[in-house]
């Protein structure tokens, strides 16, 4: 295997600027009285966001929080100071501290308190009572779409039709709210640049599937942010499209921010342990592991023209699609990542997302021929994690797969 | 030349010495883990039973949760690995290894030679271990080595639902304070753990030949349920426990 020569991101900066500065302009929104909505990462953005509408984004914010050091005195205020359980999914607590105490403890990633609340289900049922409690202690507006669990294969037209009445009605609802009229060629527009951004995010991930890869899979986590907060917006076109020429830099010039040796390449299953992002990404650097595969591409990066297309792009979400079309994602991916095995989250805080994985990293296993190892932790609560534990299954993975490799040469 | 491998566990410390050819020739075991005088104690016990002294050991190789906390040692190996190729020569032709230690219980697939081919582990949660045996055997009032006869003396098994430790023990309690045998509530936590360890075990499944490691695999009785519950044979050894640190002295000797 070539070593690349180590090389230090500036394109992934200007994309941390974009993310940035979707929580900086929101802070001056709403000094100037404009109105700030909380959305759930997988709403509609285009709808509010033809609106003008300053949107932020809890899921993103809990996680910046988690990942600063802050997720565990959010968690607490949530459980010993607003009554909610410790199993409640750890996004959901640190969102309802931080809207029951309006800050941060050490101000880890301040947002603006909402005027009205956006919720989509299309990820989770944990959204609906979230943000229902949101709205209820808050006393402000929620606009919700239920986007059902999808046990077909396909989105069929009965479910298209379904989700696009909600569209109207949020539309319908959103104009009484901040009474103003829908813009339908604003919308249009939106709907172009996001799906531009998609795609741009889309190419960006695809970059993992050269071997070696001319980043490190973990940048993604990161950048992730501004494919989920400001899907619509130009600047983060500009960004990511910076981000991939980059990429091509890279490749010509044999870099990586991937540092040391490629060994190995796997898949990386579940939402990162936010709280212990250096750990569990130096155990794996360390051993000369990189991530190559990771399902957040196709997460974010949706195509459509009109509201129908919108529709069934949205009811397409991973969460919410049967284990048959969320493993043959899964199968794509790994067989694009060219990976030699896998990493599944179990996430104490994301039932939905971790009560199928054990039945999914079986079938890739037994599909691909490759080893799936599984891992218990929480993307932000750091009692739920031990790193030990998450070492001795690491070293497994890569003991099997170091002995996989010798099998084939 | 000697070849040393040392299993820094979380509730007991082993040490395995083998010579040239890998035949064990001494063997220790502490009670303790990482950051206490285990670990010094298993390794001097070994080197008197081999009557060999330190400086005849080639090369050392730490596994187990304590790994990184043996200074002493050469080389690094995870318990995954070292039970993988310490059951490959204690039970030749294995293709499927059950191993329940203090903190954790795994499943491991070996391949054809004897190598790891894959693994499952508990989750983050003493249920199914040797702790919650521990914690059961603390409730009977006896130490955890009885809770085979107990079981051998029960005629019906009283189902123990509850799957967290905790739960458990005040369900057990409350089996016992309703006038149920011991004897037939230990049998209930053994169907138990059975129940668990089966589950992980179909998780990866199960390619016979089956062995048996680590502590528990000398509670007969559980394992005896055990290969009820799974419908094959189970092996074990009484260097049962031992296991890991074979595996890493062999690691040593291979180096
Ligand atoms: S439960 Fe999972 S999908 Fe739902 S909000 Fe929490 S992390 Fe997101």
């Amino acid at each position: 295997m070539t070593e690349l020569t180590p090389a230090k991101s500036v394109a992934g900066k200007v994309v941390a600027a974009v993310a940035n500065n979707v929580y900086e302009s929101a802070i001056e929104a709403k000094k100037n009285g404009e109105k700030i909505a909380w959305i759930s990462s997988n709403f509609p953005q285009e709808i509010p966001t033809a609106f003008g509408l300053h949107c932020v984004y809890p899921e993103s914010q809990a996680a910046a929080i988690s990942a600063k050091g802050a997720g565990q005195t959010m968690c607490e205020h949530a459980e010993n100071e607003l009554g909610l359980s410790n199993d409640i999914c750890a996004y959901a607590r640190i969102s309802q501290a931080y809207a029951d105490l309006g800050k941060c403890p050490n101000g880890e990633r301040e947002m603006p308190l909402p005027d009205l609340v956006l919720c989509c289900n299309n990820i989770c049922d944990c959204m609906f009572k979230w943000y229902e409690n949101l709205a209820r202690t808050l006393n402000i507006p929620i606009v919700m779409i239920d986007v059902p669990f999808n046990n077909k294969f396909d989105v069929d037209d009965k479910r298209i039709k379904y989700i696009r009445g909600q569209f109207d009605q949020a539309i319908k609802q959103l104009e009484g709210i901040l009474g103003q009229k829908f813009d339908e060629k604003k919308f249009e527009e939106v709907c172009k640049i996001s799906s531009q951004v998609g795609e741009e995010w889309l190419k960006a991930t695809k970059y993992l599937n050269y071997k070696p890869a001319p980043y490190k899979g973990f940048d993604l986590f990161n950048h992730m942010a501004v494919a989920t907060m400001a899907r619509g917006q130009k600047e983060s076109l500009e960004a990511f499209k910076e981000f991939n020429a980059e990429c091509e830099q890279f490749i010509k010039e044999h870099k990586s921010t991937f540092k040391g040796d490629e060994k190995h390449r796997i898949m990386f299953e579940g939402i990162a342990c936010w709280p212990y992002l250096g750990v569990t990404y130096k155990t794996l650097k360390n051993m000369g592991v990189n991530v190559t595969s990771c399902v957040y591409g196709p997460s974010f990066a949706f195509t459509y023209k009109n509201l129908d297309e919108m529709a069934a792009a949205y009811a397409s979400m991973p969460n919410a699609t049967n284990l048959e079309r969320a493993t043959q994602l899964r199968e794509e991916l790994c067989q694009e990542g060219k990976v030699d095995g896998g990493l599944v989250h179990i996430n104490r805080s994301c039932k939905m997302w971790s009560s199928f994985m054990p039945e999914m990293a079986r079938r890739i296993s037994r599909d691909l021929d490759i080893p799936v190892v599984m891992f218990d932790g929480d993307q932000s609560d750091p009692r739920n994690f031990s790193e030990e534990q998450y070492v001795t299954r690491v070293q497994g993975l890569v003991e099997i797969m170091d002995s996989n490799a010798k099998k084939g040469e | 030349m000697f070849y040393l491998g040392m299993d820094v566990g979380s509730t007991a410390t082993k040490c395995i010495v083998v010579d040239g050819s890998g035949t064990i020739v001494g063997k220790g075991l502490a009670r303790g883990g990482a950051g206490t005088k285990a670990p010094a104690a298993a390794e001097a016990e070994a080197l008197a039973q081999a009557q060999v002294s330190e400086s005849e050991i080639e090369t050392i190789c730490a596994t187990g949760y304590g790994r990184h906390l043996f200074d002493q040692a050469n080389m690094e190996k995870s318990e995954l690995s070292c039970h993988a190729k310490g059951a490959s020569r204690l039970f030749p032709g294995v293709r499927t290894v059950i191993d329940i230690g203090g903190q954790d219980a795994k499943v491991l697939r070996l391949g054809v030679g004897g190598s790891l081919e894959n693994f499952a582990m508990n989750d983050k949660c003493a249920a199914g271990t040797g702790r919650f045996l521990d914690v059961m055997a603390g409730v009977f009032g006896c130490d955890v080595s009885e809770l085979s006869d107990y079981d051998r003396q029960s005629d019906h098994s009283v189902s123990i639902s509850s799957t967290c430790t905790v739960f458990a023990e005040s369900e057990v309690i409350s089996k016992l304070a309703s006038g149920e045998s011991i004897y037939d509530v230990a049998a209930g936590v053994h169907d138990s753990v059975v129940d668990r360890t089966a589950g992980l075990a179909n998780r990866l499944g199960i390619v016979p030949p089956v062995a048996m490691t680590g502590g528990v695999a000398l509670n007969d009785a559980l394992r005896e349920r055990l290969e009820k519950k799974i419908g094959y044979p189970i092996q074990t050894s009484e260097l049962a426990q031992f296991n890991g640190a074979f595996g890493a002295a062999i690691y040593a000797l291979e180096a």
